[in-house]
């Protein structure tokens, strides 16, 4: 279990017993429940806490939102603690313990899959110092050298004289020690706990109902609020009748929230949504209140041919190859923007006072939405806290922008003392997300007499993310994050193909539609805009796609390597079964190498079944494999729910879908089946939440080429006529 | 004003008759199992069983119910979180963020009350719900489990 760290135990204890009686399924998030102090429990260091009945607690910073990092997290420090892993569980050091102790825990941001491969090392050293800690405290309790003591399984053995004892005797005794300060780590290949495809620590909870998200949060004296923002991003309130549903059952509030918002809070979060559902609102819609998708199309379409743009990767002179190949191919393809529509709309608790603002709820980046509490609050970071509970879901929707937070303090602040929940409905969620980036790109390539590949020129034109979200670190126009996958080298995803004459950049052209960092972010798109071109390039020089591609990953052999993989497993060479065709794409991205061999048919009403996706990932160093395995069929989910349906659309300004039935997405009838081949190897520490999904979509599209003759350029595929010509 | 009889016991509750009765269980009864993803009875993470059929909670109002109709919810599918299918879901490690696997679940359960032994077919029509995570195989893998192995393919 994964305990709330400082909920106000005693109050939640009281709500709790005042349902217990009736209800089944209220959780105490509280050890004081079970006989058990952690406050009383001097911990061994930052990352590990054991308690006299052996029990460990190990201290999670990133969030937990269904990739498994708990679980993956507390193995690494587990391992290297030689614990008992049967005794650990996980808590979560909150941000301000965080501030207050000079960041002992890192950095708490839990996105761009960097869980695990940026924090492996301190967090291993943290188990490690802590294991040493508790064998010098046995030693000198025995008075003997620590050299002679051995760990394992918690418990200490002092071998010459066969003495043993466990972690909970001589914690207490550990924490009083000065830490190492050279702590060795140990071999992957040595690995019993890590690397291991040990069950989730979370899991049990999520089947009976007791996992506590953050709707669900319940606190003494607790009101709800419902929130309206300017559906036209830019505009504002004019005016709203609060009178007008000052009556109604439950209401006790109406507010506006900044500039742009109007919440009601009532004493449910029904009443309150019922009664906003009747506030007349009125909008001064501002100066994007004509723009539309099509407009925003011929702004970024003006960008594919714009003189000036920022360069990502270069090599040689494609202009040049490509005015004089000896067969020139070009395609315009194009992305659009997406929501996040995580399962647990945007959520916050809030209670503020002149003097402390507290917050719960779900986030993946704890920090950062301290930082938006107390700006919002008005108060110094030392004056807030924010109390980060489970995520329904994240996927990049919770991590840089706090925006609920924000909203939640400002209606708390109105209600000074009074805890106030604030729940975004599915329709709030859908029309204020921050979304995937749109893009359109064009790309040019030269072939030669012989169907070399010569010269590549792509542009993309479109949003930046960086420039919406952290503008300060656009340099010279150019933001990074937008070339994933297609770098010269680094490990946010260095393009494999050895292209002698290549020429990749970008014009940045920012609609007003707030972007945000979306599951897999730039590595989604540029994977289809690549990977299909690829294909198309082959086609056009005559060539087996894999071919074509293996003579150009030469020079990158990992790359290669998982190429290779899932064109063996997934059957390519060989006669798919009757009906169907496969198609393959590659990249990297986030640390970590992957490919995918899509299996689909089309039938003659044009219909898809995308029967099997053989999926391979090279993360280097694999913490848990069967979890790595969860995240490659998840993925598929997500880039396949984007391929199919994801798109948001805008008309006067505001964003057109407001829930699941015109923004659909992908249900179990529909899932392939997924082969996921692990191939870590080793040396490196890559991410598994987001880079195969960047090779479901245009493996998909391609298999779909291989099937039809029909490209598809545009997503998403809804639109798209797929019976044959 | 509504009486519901809600995982074995009648509970009185003062509450609009429009009120959604996923509303009225998470709010009222105070049971936040059963979540709200959508309120328009597309992803189904408010599906409860209504005398043993799945039903997605957020678009009944509670003034269709009275005493007479059992609502289950994922509290009360089982004592001790031991349904055959929370077993397979724990055996099989399925939930990733979780949010929506109450709703699986129920809706599974219900499945597998009329239908004890579903193909994959059967499966793959009848679970509807919406999960964002991607747990779809494993579900479907766990619902084969729970209904007591592989025997019916296809």
């Amino acid at each position: 279990m994964n305990q709330i760290a400082s909920l106000p135990r005693r109050g939640f204890l009281q709500v709790s017993a005042a349902l217990g009686a009736f209800t089944l399924g209220i959780r105490v998030p509280d050890a004081a429940a079970q006989g058990a102090a952690p406050a009383a429990t001097p911990e061994v260091n930052a990352w590990v806490v054991v308690k006299p009945d052996d029990s460990i607690i190990i201290r999670i910073a990133r969030s937990e939102m269904g990739q498994g990092t708990l679980t993956g997290l507390a193995q690494l420090v587990a391992e290297e603690l030689n614990a008992d892993w049967s005794k650990v569980s996980t808590e979560y050091p909150t941000p301000g313990q965080n501030l207050a102790r000079n960041r002992a825990w890192g950095n708490m941001s839990t996105g761009g899959s960097r869980g695990i491969r940026e924090s492996h090392e301190y967090v291993r050293k943290g188990g490690a110092a802590a294991r040493m800690m508790l064998v010098e405290a046995a030693a000198q309790g025995w008075g003997v050298p620590a050299g002679e003591c051995r760990a394992a399984n918690s418990t200490i053995t002092h071998a010459p004289s066969g003495r043993t004892t466990t972690y909970g005797k001589v914690a207490e005794a550990a924490a009083k020690l000065t830490p190492p300060t050279d702590v060795p780590l140990r071999a992957p290949r040595d690995w019993t706990i890590a690397g291991k495809p040990l069950p989730r620590l979370d899991t049990a909870e999520k089947t009976n109902g007791k996992q506590i998200y953050g709707a669900d949060l319940v606190l003494p004296g607790m009101l709800n609020a419902a929130i309206r923002d300017c559906p036209v991003f830019g505009g504002k309130v004019a005016s709203f009748d609060a009178a007008k549903i000052a009556g109604m059952p439950g209401v006790k509030k109406v507010v506006q929230v900044g500039e742009t918002a109007v919440a009601v809070v009532a004493d449910t979060w029904w009443r309150a949504k019922t009664a906003l559902d009747a506030l007349p609102i009125t909008w001064d819609n501002g100066p994007n209140a004509q723009v539309s998708s099509a407009s925003i199309a011929e702004v970024l379409k003006a960008g594919l041919e714009a003189p000036e743009a920022a360069v990502g990767n270069r090599a040689g002179d494609a202009k040049a190859a490509i005015a004089g190949a000896a067969k020139r191919v070009e395609a315009t393809y194009g992305y659009p923007f997406q929501n996040h529509a995580t399962m647990e709309p945007m959520n916050a608790t809030a209670r503020w006072t002149p003097e402390r603002c507290e917050v719960w709820t779900p986030t993946q980046n704890g920090e950062a939405a301290l930082a938006a509490a107390s700006e919002a609050a008005g108060l110094p970071p030392a004056k807030c806290e924010v109390y980060k509970i489970h995520l329904g879901g994240g996927f990049g929707r919770r991590g840089a922008v706090h925006d609920w937070v924000r909203q939640a303090v400002e209606i708390a602040k109105q209600m000074p003392g009074t805890p106030v929940k604030l729940l975004w409905s599915r329709e709030e969620d859908m029309i204020h997300g921050r979304y995937h980036p749109i893009t359109q790109a064009k790309l040019t390539g030269a072939l030669d007499a012989q169907g070399n590949l010569t010269g590549l020129a792509m542009r993309i034109s479109g949003q930046s993310i960086v420039a919406g979200i952290f503008p300060q670190n656009i340099r010279d126009g150019r933001d990074p994050v937008v070339f994933q996958g297609l770098s010269p080298g680094g490990e946010e995803g260095a393009f494999g193909y050895a292209v002698p004459n290549l020429l990749i950049d970008h014009a940045m052209r920012n609609p007003h539609v707030p972007p945000g960092f979306w599951r897999g972010v730039n590595l989604n798109q540029n994977a289809v805009y690549v990977e299909c071109f690829m294909d198309e390039l082959a086609h056009a020089a005559g060539k087996d796609p894999l071919e074509f591609r293996r003579a150009l990953l030469k020079n990158s052999p990992k790359h290669l390597a998982v190429l290779n993989a899932v064109a063996e497993r997934g059957g390519w060479g060989t006669p798919a079964p009757a009906g169907r065709a496969r198609g393959l794409a590659q990249i990297m991205g986030f640390g970590s190498y992957v490919a995918a061999c899509a299996e689909v048919s089309v039938n003659p009403a044009g219909e898809l079944t995308i029967h099997k996706i053989t999926a391979a990932t090279d993360p280097g160093h694999a913490v848990n494999p069967q979890q790595i395995a969860a995240q490659v069929e998840g993925s598929f989910v997500y880039g396949l729910s984007a391929a199919l349906y994801g798109e948001c659309t805008v008309a006067n300004g505001r964003i057109e879908q407001e829930n699941f039935d015109t923004y659909p997405v992908m249900r179990m009838a529909e899932m392939p089946a997924v082969e996921a081949i692990l191939m870590p190897s080793g040396g490196f520490w890559g991410g598994v939440g987001e880079p195969t999904i960047a090779v479901a979509a245009p493996a998909v599209l391609n298999a779909i080429f291989a099937a039809t003759g029909k490209r598809v350029r545009q997503l998403p595929l809804k639109h798209a006529d797929l019976r044959r010509a | 004003m509504a009486r519901l009889n809600i995982n074995g016991r009648v509970v009185e509750i003062t509450v609009e008759d429009d009120t959604p009765l996923l509303w009225a269980i998470r709010e009222q009864v105070g049971l936040t199992g059963t979540k709200y993803g959508c309120g328009v009875a597309q992803c189904g993470a408010c599906t409860v069983h209504v005398d043993g059929v799945a039903t997605r909670s957020c678009s009944m109002p509670v003034s269709a119910f009275n005493e007479t109709q059992k609502i289950v919810t994922i509290e009360g599918l089982s004592p001790n979180g031991d349904h055959p299918l929370q077993k397979a879901w724990v055996a099989l490690d399925v939930p990733q963020c979780g949010y929506c696997q109450s709703g699986m679940i129920m809706a599974a359960a219900a499945l597998l009350t009329a239908n004890p032994k579903p193909s994959d077919a059967d499966i793959r029509g009848e679970i509807t719900n919406i999960c964002r995570c991607g747990t779809y195989n494993r579900v479907q893998a766990a619902i084969k489990q729970a209904a007591g192995g592989n025997q019916a393919n296809g």
